[in-house]
């Protein structure tokens, strides 16, 4: 039994879903209860915690593709630019603005607007594996452009549609869960199955530990990080599409803005070293629920939504003292000193 | 050598790093003025350092420099420049955006009474200065409009004209074609004629004797001698580099050399022919047999380590051609020389060797996945299992294969990387200096490892800077210098001496 539990505190995913769960407590005492209450209404689930999975879908989804980027000592800082362009081509396609012959086919825009995620994430592939420019500066070039694209095809206006199959994607229910949870279930099922099943996990931890030697043990490093930035474009789509379903329309401005900040902290909080290296995919998903709990719980409680700022803020600094050794040194020689003092005492 | 005319004197200068690297152990270093000075060593013998604390940017542990009879302390390279030591760096270390002459004045501007700078002046100064190195260019273009060796030279102006008593030149040349390293050495011994005391850094041998009156050699951080160079026949400099004392090798010689010096009668496992490759090798023809341990000597740079790149695929072949097994091949990555039954271990353990937050077992079984492909996974049962064996075979010392390697010795290190070789089955195996930096006893043991696995029937290639060593595990030995060969030696011809003869650049 209590290996099990040694065994179970030592993976990286525990603390993160440990924290996750402490603030879902913390809701539930504040609230007297009612913060885990589900009611169902037309046989759907409705209540805070539901809210919580459906609103943090995206983030889960970004934050699953961005573990790898981070993995291997890079960054795409372009997920919320492309979550504009695909939710730009997917409700243009459906409202008819561009390629009227598919006459709105949602099935169509879908598979088109992953496919142009999935480009943009090529594009990047290519400047950080082939071209050699720093990650940062070469996703920087979409997140920049990519919204000017995204206007370019919505022709400068935020494009609203109307079509009941296209909203399923944010709000319909399967079985009484919401449909983003699904599909969340499906893409991380999906890439962890590959990562677990594949020797895939073990070069990327490798090419993120050391690029020069993991080459020199017969990797194909410049392939591995094309095929990484590639699935985090294509997952920044699939979470356009969700946002552009919710709100029923296409607003290049502001879809998935800042967005790419709140999936490295959720990397970050499930542990990944941001310099490469060693990750856990479920970990990032716990650190994309903590993200998103917050947020819920300041609306919750009625705090302004500024604080939701200042307390991620705050988290940040806590997971930045809690990754340093030398803060973890200092706490040490602190402690021992008190030992001593209070031995001499 | 006598009192008179010291300029720079250094003594008991030491200099370590954390409590582990001793980079300068109690070294000793003279400069007169008017003489040009070559400070040699092999890689890591702490020449770098000592320059680096005459220029103030590593402060010293211990011991006094005295620069013209009065004791200094420099903290920086500003106050070494004020003190009268100008230095130029390998990499040239001027800002490429600004102008010629705003590098040459940078920091010490003429200014007019209003505090403003003079730039007609700045212009016209930076032309005249110029010219005494027959350097007529247009100052007030951007630098990087110019080539590295007239950079080269904008830099060494720019140390001359800071009145400088002494000036460090630190590898000036590597980056310079013959021309340039021609006119570079006449403005060396113009300023020679005025006196002024330069320290000269390199690795080319024959640069040495053209333009240099002294040596001073350095080994492993310690001080080996000062030498007159007209007196310093090149076979002894280069054994004072390596850390043998030529009059004693006559003797240690061939005691003991490989009891069966018979020669791999085995067939050619793979063949250079021709081969050059951009910026490195030129011309090799390179045959190795199956059962044969070949030996690849030469100093730092002369080739070693760039042949092996090239038989693995890092670097690519320019011209010539490689053959596997009289079959001509082609590598465009280590993936194909991996799949093709060729194994690397490189030079730098830490930077291209081992992945430091992986387990031991993770870093074994690595080059053999890579060379299984992504989808055929190595079960976490087979990796286990051979990971034991290794770790038991090569008696890796561990508590279990869990462990990160970066908290293993740097001698189970090497073994762990062994291992990962050994775990792809390989016919063909490179070491590069497996055996540096490791304790005696391991050195020891991978030396039998290599023998064992070439009795066995692989393919061998050593390379090594402790001549001791190769001629444990050697039968065949190819000498290299400058990026060519320059000599093979076979069974009882190998000896120390024959080596440094070669390797120092005399006849056969």
């Amino acid at each position: 039994m209590k290996e099990k539990w040694n065994k179970l505190s030592q993976k990286k995913a525990f603390w993160p879903v440990v924290i996750f769960l402490v603030i879902l407590l913390f809701n539930g005492i504040m609230t007297g209860g009612e913060f885990f209450s589900l009611s169902i209404v037309d046989g759907h689930l409705y209540g805070r915690l539901i809210d919580i999975f459906r609103n943090g879908s995206k983030l889960m989804i970004l934050a699953a593709g961005m573990t790898m980027v981070l993995a291997t000592g890079g960054t795409d800082i372009s997920v919320g630019s492309v979550m504009a362009i695909s939710g730009a081509i997917a409700c243009s396609i459906v409202n008819g603005n561009i390629l009227p012959g598919l006459h709105g086919n949602v099935a169509a825009a879908v598979v088109l607007s992953i496919l142009a995620g999935t480009l943009c994430g090529f594009w990047n592939g290519f400047l950080v594996a082939k071209v050699k420019i720093q990650p940062i500066v070469a996703t920087m070039i979409l997140l920049v452009a990519g919204r000017g694209i995204a206007q370019l095809i919505t022709k400068g206006k935020i494009i609203t549609v109307n079509s009941d199959a296209y909203y399923f994607i944010n709000g319909g229910y399967i079985l009484g869960l919401p449909f983003p949870l699904f599909i969340v279930i499906f893409l991380v099922g999906l890439l962890l199955l590959f990562v677990s099943r594949t020797s895939f996990g073990l070069f990327l931890e490798s090419v993120g530990c050391n690029a020069k030697a993991s080459k020199f043990a017969g990797i194909k490093v410049d392939r591995m990080l094309l095929a990484i930035y590639t699935i985090s474009g294509a997952f920044a789509a699939v979470a356009g599409l969700i946002e552009s379903s919710g709100i029923k329309g296409a607003d290049c401005n502001n879809a998935g803005l800042n967005i790419e900040l709140d999936a490295i902290l959720a990397v970050a909080i499930g542990g990944t070293n941001l310099m490469g290296g060693r990750f856990s995919i479920p970990a990032s998903i716990a650190g994309a629920l903590i993200v998103q709990s917050i947020t819920t719980t300041v609306l919750a409680q009625g705090v302004p939504a500024a604080y939701i700022r200042v307390l991620k803020a705050i988290l940040i600094i806590v997971i930045c003292l809690s990754q340093s050794k030398e803060f973890k040194g200092m706490l040490a020689a602190h402690k021992t000193a008190k030992k001593r003092k209070a031995v001499e005492e | 050598m006598g009192n008179e005319n010291r300029l720079l004197t250094a003594r008991n200068i030491s200099k370590s790093f954390g409590k582990a690297v001793i980079a300068l152990d109690r070294v000793q270093f003279d400069l007169r003025g008017g003489e040009i000075h070559a400070l040699l060593g092999e890689n890591g013998a702490g020449k770098s350092t000592l320059i680096k604390v005459l220029t103030g940017v590593e402060e010293r542990d211990g011991g006094t420099v005295t620069l013209n009879g009065k004791q200094i302390h420099p903290k920086s390279t500003q106050e070494a420049q004020r003190e009268g030591i100008a230095t130029v760096y390998q990499e040239v270390n001027l800002c490429p955006n600004l102008s010629v002459a705003e590098n040459i004045y940078i920091g010490r501007e003429p200014r007019n009474k209003f505090g403003k700078i003079e730039w007609k002046k700045i212009n016209a100064d930076a032309e005249e200065l110029l010219k005494k190195f027959d350097l007529s260019i247009n100052v007030t273009k951007n630098l990087d409009n110019y080539s590295v060796a007239v950079q080269q030279m904008i830099a060494i102006a720019r140390a001359c004209d800071i009145e400088a008593k002494v000036l460090i030149l630190d590898e000036p040349t590597s980056s310079l074609s013959t021309v340039e390293v021609e006119k570079l050495f006449e403005i060396m011994r113009k300023l020679r004629q005025e006196g002024m005391g330069i320290i000269f850094v390199t690795h080319f041998l024959d640069q040495v004797y053209e333009v240099t009156d002294r040596i001073t050699v350095f080994r492993n951080g310690g001080y080996v001698g000062t030498f007159e160079t007209a007196q310093l026949p090149r076979v002894e400099l280069v054994g004072k580099m390596i850390g043998k004392d030529y009059a004693s090798l006559n003797e240690s010689v061939v005691a003991g050399q490989l009891e069966d010096a018979q020669e791999s009668t085995g067939e050619e496992l793979i063949a250079l022919a021709g081969a050059s490759s951009p910026g490195t090798i030129q011309d090799f023809n390179l045959k190795i047999r199956k059962s044969e341990v070949l030996g690849l000597s030469g100093l730092l740079g002369s080739g070693r380590s760039e042949t092996a790149r090239v038989l693995f695929g890092i670097d690519a072949l320019g011209s010539g051609e490689m053959k596997l097994k009289k079959e001509k091949v082609h590598f465009k990555s280590p993936l194909d020389a991996i799949r093709s039954g060729i194994a690397f271990c490189p030079e730098n353990r830490k930077t291209e060797g081992i992945i430091a937050d992986l387990s031991i077992r993770e870093n074994i079984v690595l080059a053999l996945q890579s060379k299984r492909g992504l989808y055929r996974k190595i079960s976490k049962r087979e990796a286990e299992k051979l990971a034991d064996e290794y770790i038991k075979k090569l008696e890796i010392k561990t508590p279990d294969a869990d462990q990160l390697i970066k908290n293993l010795s740097g001698g189970n290190q090497q073994k762990v990387i062994l291992a990962r070789w050994l775990a792809t089955e390989p016919e063909f195996l490179m070491l590069d200096e497996p055996t540096r930096g490791i304790d005696i006893g391991t050195k020891a043991e991978l030396q039998k490892i290599v023998i064992e696995l070439a009795k066995q029937g692989m393919a061998v290639l050593f390379i090594s800077s402790e001549i001791d060593e190769m001629l444990r595990c050697c039968k065949r030995m190819v000498v290299l210098r400058d990026m060519r060969q320059v000599g093979e030696l076979h069974g009882k011809e190998i000896s120390e001496e024959a080596i440094m003869h070669i390797m120092a650049g005399g006849e056969q």
